[in-house]
């Protein structure tokens, strides 16, 4: 036995199982919890003294928050060693201990007095009988998906057979949580009760004689909703599902197929085969490159990043109590929400009073959003909006701890306010920047103390996007970096940190997306074929729409500022003389004028501007989508490389995390160097010399790459 | 090798696959059992002669199903002797029957066989089988499974074809189909189906209709922009990355109606055709089925055409009479765009938008109006192809003798 589950029997003879994995906040299923269980059930079943036992959590506000997720990185190591029969029972274990419990013999009943997620939530679903505190903040899902997986503890068999095969799709393919009440609802829990309630009603369940058997073990057991493939809902169900299902992934997630197949062979068969059919598809998941590289970027490594991996550990923590927002435009004005959001107070500067009110109203209109979905209170709304003063007036900004400028991008105006502000805040202030463009090392100089002076790039909307771009420029010191990230923690998002260079890691990289997309189309390749190959890649959205939101005028002016910054070093690129055409000459500036690349009536979707046709002729000769894809990614994934080899980047983390929380890069890849290492180094680069020997020096490989081939090392270890 | 010929071929006429279609009340085995009855009856011949009754069926469950051809055999008084078999290639299952019977003749394993095929949509409904290709998420991930209408709008968008342009298509479908029955150009062919009491039911396709004028149609609505959006276009455009956008072209007036009706062919040998009296009156040149994309699906039919014809070291100008299945209109411009034919060389007597598509019986309709039009017309060769589900498509090459 570990040490995971306390066990205690009482003179009723119930049995309290209460899960308490040592050292963690949230319960989480480990090997050892494993152990215990294999150990603990037989151990119950031949126990004549005991009638039934209870499972419940020995943590606040959480039963079980589902597997961990390092372990199951663990087991997909196995994958390159270990034979497919040890894989498979390695993934069902889980399966085979719940499906012991639920057939052992002896009432099995589950307090749910928190969290149930994953794991958590089929171990419940194992129980005969399952009661729930009556806490609306408490989430039941199982997001297995998110990470590329299944449920592989019988929850694509029992929360199907449980509430019906329709309704259940949705939260194994989407991972939607649901509340206690939408469990009662949709048959999940049998009773939701007071949370001081739990135990005693669990007791009374199993001592009012609660059956040992689960619903799909007894003979006439019908699937509510329809079974089997003559039934018209189901045949219904799984003719759209997959299509369904395409639309939103297309097709880039094999986790979504092997969820359906998991139901649809599943429900056909009694549970014993159905949970082995369910982890052979668990089981391929961690065969594939996806589930692993999403769950090392997306989970482990991001909350690494979150827990502050690149945070100086001597220094002690760096509170923000104080913001001085310089700048109420639309960064400044979501930089202001979600900082009052963290309970910081913040002085929101700008030119005039009316500019710095309207910035205010920014997070005065959410909040009222918020309220009328009922996701805060009006007074906690007032709170938060008192924690703002709108302002011109520079004095307020005594006491400020971090300031965070984001004022027009303009070295001298930056420079101004940097003096403007140092006059007023305290020696010990950070000086933070929001600039996406200029570079820290340069804007650092108007400062008195330019280890104080960090770059802190945030994405827009600020609200909505989870990630901050940290850039240390030459002089910055550990203290600011640990400032910030306390800072980014504070507010909850997650940090990446990079060094200075022009566009930093994400603006110089997403920018190849884009500029690779124009380069085709000014070679003839088809618009709606590039478009479609970055979307149907995974990249968040396709080049061209992305490029008419951010403006086709911002993108004429970065690029000749980018031109006239790099000089003789600058690669002259096709798609120069196209965004200057489509700005300066036919006057379509993007979204914001209607009319881009795309056209966007008043009524109706967008459409590619058939003008497109005219000045950028299609050839007869396409070229595969897949070398159109591989253009659009390679390309992205070259320059990340760049930055890794020039120091911009420390570590392939920040890359992959950067890339797809920054600028929405393929998340089903892990990143750009996961991708790489994916398809394999070797083959990466001969597939980029390959590309440069037709399309030019933009895909010669760096030297980095060049080593890493050579050598047959990975970016990751 | 031996030469098969057609001797003889009957259809029934079409009724409308719906609760009040004028064939409802029979059963599909009566239905396809009197086009049996009927070769036999014109033709004169003792049914032991023939070695198989090849039937095609697309939805072979209920009562179509059990092997629809053994039983529609003995219900036409072919007795216990005489073998039937269900072929399915869904909408080209006649059309594989008569090929099929044609092949057992060629190779010299029967003399006289019938070749055919019988659907009663109104009583089996279409898509009642299943399949693992629709709902099996394996099968249907990796075939890429859309709804027909979303192919047949796919290849409409890809090709550029207007839904104006299928709309004039459909009008051409039904005008011509009325001049076809006004002239009699049918008449050697149609068998009006009987009750149990002889009386007649139907002796006309009741599905057509004629009047119908171009602005009726532009008033209806497309019918699969919904499930479209629902997912299926999606699957379709990943497939197709160059398609910016799917235009729904397709509804009931320019796609293929939903019919009854039932169909058969009389394929042998020269020498049994002397024997027994019968003068031929086609050849069997060469048949061919290919495979494409299953989800584009629907523009195999040219390709079939070129395999079947090189098979037979033909060209496209060599054909005289093109028989094109009028699944979905974009399905016979993208026929003719493919192989550079006018419309006015294809479905000179109308097609299935007009009088409608009984899945399983539409191949040996179709190939038998080309027949009756080389004769007509005095023509010496014809072709009949069709579009298939899950990306497959037939084609058949006769010629006069």
């Amino acid at each position: 036995m570990t040490n995971t589950i306390k066990y205690a029997l009482d003179a009723d003879g119930i049995a309290l199982l209460t899960i308490d994995v040592p050292e963690k906040s949230m319960n989480v299923i480990t090997a050892g919890m494993m152990e215990d269980l294999e150990k603990l059930i037989p151990q119950i079943a031949q126990d004549d003294a005991v009638k039934g036992a209870v499972i419940t959590s020995g943590k606040t506000g959480s039963f079980v928050a589902g597997a961990d997720l390092t372990m199951l990185l663990e087991m997909s190591d196995m994958v390159k060693t270990a034979p497919r029969e040890d894989l498979f029972q390695a993934a069902y274990r889980m399966n085979k201990l719940l499906r012991d419990m639920e057939t052992c013999g002896k009432p099995f009943a589950a307090a749910i007095n928190g969290l149930a997620l994953g794991g958590g939530l089929e171990i419940t679903l194992a129980c005969h009988y399952r009661v729930i505190a009556d806490n609306p903040k408490i989430k039941l899902g199982l997001p297995e998906v998110m990470v590329g997986l299944l449920p592989g503890g019988g929850g694509t068999q029992r929360l199907p057979r449980l509430m019906g095969i329709q309704m259940a799709l949705p939260y194994l393919l989407q991972g939607k949580n649901m509340t206690p009440a939408q469990a009662k609802m949709n048959n999940v829990v049998h009773d939701v009760v007071p949370e001081a309630d739990l135990i005693s009603t669990a007791r009374k369940w199993i001592l009012d004689g609660g059956k040992a058997e689960q619903p799909w073990d007894q003979k006439r057991f019908k699937i509510p909703g329809g079974q089997g493939v003559f039934d018209p809902n189901i045949v219904q169900t799984f003719v759209g599902a997959p299509a369904m299902t395409k639309k939103e992934t297309k097709g880039n997630y094999p986790a979504t197929l092997n969820i359906l197949s998991s139901v649809y062979e599943g429900h056909q068969l009694p549970m014993d085969t159905a949970l082995k059919v369910e982890s052979k598809y668990f089981t391929d998941l961690l065969l594939g490159d996806v589930a692993p590289n999403m769950i090392r970027t997306l989970f482990v490594n991001k909350q690494a990043a979150e827990k502050g991996i690149r945070r100086p550990k001597d220094i002690p923590p760096q509170k923000t109590k104080k913001l001085g927002m310089l700048g109420a435009g639309m960064m400044g004005a979501g930089i202001a929400y979600v900082s009052a959001m963290a309970g910081i107070e913040v002085i929101l500067i700008d030119m005039t009073q009316e500019a710095a009110e309207k910035g205010k109203s920014y997070s005065a209109d959410l909040l009222a959003k918020g309220i009328k979905r009922k996701k805060v209170t009006q007074e906690k709304a007032d709170g938060i909006l008192s924690l703002i003063t709108p302002t011109t007036d520079y004095a307020a900004l005594e006491g400020c701890d971090l300031i965070i400028e984001a004022v027009l991008e303009d070295v001298k105006v930056k420079a101004d306010v940097t003096a403007k502000t140092e006059a007023v805040v305290p020696e010990s202030c950070i000086y933070g920047s929001n600039t996406s463009t200029l570079p820290i090392t340069q804007l650092a100089k108007a400062s008195a103390r330019e280890d104080q002076f960090i770059g802190i790039h945030f994405f827009s909307p600020v609200d909505k996007m989870p990630l901050v771009e940290i850039i240390m420029g030459e002089k910055t010191g550990d203290l600011a970096l640990a400032k910030a990230l306390d800072y980014v923690a504070q507010i909850r998002k997650t940090p990446i940190v990079v060094n200075d260079s022009r566009g930093f890691y994400t603006s110089r990289c997403f920018s190849t997306y884009v500029m690779e997309a124009i380069n085709m189309l000014a070679e003839g390749v088809a618009p709606a074929l590039i478009e479609n190959c970055g979307a149907y890649g995974g990249m968040a959205v396709g080049p061209f729409t992305v490029s008419d939101e951010v403006s086709l005028e911002l993108s004429y002016h970065v690029g000749q500022a980018t031109k006239k910054g790099l000089g003789d070093a600058y690669v002259p690129q096709a798609a120069d003389a196209v965004v200057e055409k489509m700005y300066l000459e036919l006057g379509r500036k993007g979204k914001k004028n209607r009319k881009g690349f795309f056209d966007y009536p008043e009524d109706g979707e967008k459409s590619l501007w058939p003008g497109l046709a005219e000045h950028f002729p299609p050839r007869a000769d396409q070229p595969s989508p897949d070398e159109v894809t591989k253009r659009l990614f390679y390309r992205q994934a070259l320059e990340v490389i760049r930055c890794y080899e020039e120091g911009v980047l420390l570590a392939p983390e920040d890359a992959d995390i950067g890339a797809i929380f920054g600028w929405g890069f393929a998340p089903w890849t892990g990143g750009p160097l996961s991708m790489v290492d994916t398809i394999g180094v070797q083959k990466f680069t001969a597939e980029c010399q390959a590309l440069a020997e037709r399309f030019g020096p933009n895909f010669t490989p760096p030297k980095m790459l060049l080593d890493k081939a050579e050598k047959g090392e990975n970016f990751y270890a | 090798m031996t030469d098969a010929y057609i001797f003889d071929h009957v259809r029934s006429p079409r009724g409308k696959g719906k609760k009040d279609g004028s064939l409802r009340e029979v059963t599909p085995v009566k239905l396809y059992a009197q086009m049996l009855e009927a070769l036999k009856d014109r033709n004169g011949f003792d049914p032991e002669i023939i070695s198989d009754v090849v039937t095609g069926c697309v939805t072979g469950v209920g009562e179509q199903g059990g092997d629809i051809g053994r039983f529609s055999a003995i219900m036409a008084g072919y007795g216990n002797g005489v073998p039937g078999l269900h072929v399915n290639r869904f909408c080209a299952s006649a059309l594989v029957a008569v090929n099929y019977a044609a092949a057992r003749v060629m190779a010299g394993q029967a003399d006289m066989m019938i070749g055919g095929g019988v659907e009663s949509m109104s009583r089996v409904q279409m898509g009642f089988d299943g399949g693992a290709w629709i709902f099996d998420p394996q099968v249907s991930n990796e075939v890429g499974f859309v709804l027909q209408g979303i192919s047949a709008d796919l290849i409409a968008t890809k090709y550029g074809f207007s839904r104006e342009e299928c709309d004039a298509y459909a009008i051409l479908s039904q005008k011509r189909a009325k001049a076809a029955w006004d002239q009699g150009h049918f008449a050697k062919s149609v068998i009006p189906v009987k009750d149990k009491l002889g009386l007649t039911l139907l002796d006309h396709d009741e599905y057509m209709r004629p009047d119908t004028t171009l602005e009726d149609l532009a008033k209806l609505k497309a019918s699969f922009t919904d499930m479209g959006q629902l997912g299926f276009d999606s699957v379709a455009l990943q497939k197709y990355p160059e398609v910016e956008k799917m235009s729904h072209v397709h509804h009931a007036g320019n796609s293929s109606g939903i019919v009854d009706g039932a169909s058969g062919m009389l394929i042998g040998t020269k020498e049994m055709g002397e024997k027994l009296g019968l003068k031929p009156r086609a050849r069997m040149i060469g048949f061919a089925d290919i495979g494409i994309d299953p989800t584009i699906m629907l523009s195999g039919p040219a390709q079939s055409a070129r395999t079947a014809l090189g098979r037979a070291g033909m060209a496209v100008s060599d054909v005289d009479v093109w028989e094109i299945n009028e699944a979905f209109a974009s399905v016979v411009l993208r026929f003719c765009q493919e192989l550079d034919l006018g419309t006015e060389q294809v479905n000179v007597n109308g097609g299935a938008i007009a009088m409608g598509h009984p899945l399983g019986a539409t191949g040996a309709m179709i190939l038998g109006t080309a027949l009756d039009e080389m004769e007509r017309a005095d023509k010496s060769t014809g072709l009949a192809s069709l579009c298939v589900a899950g990306g497959m498509a037939t084609a058949t090459i006769i010629e006069r003798v």
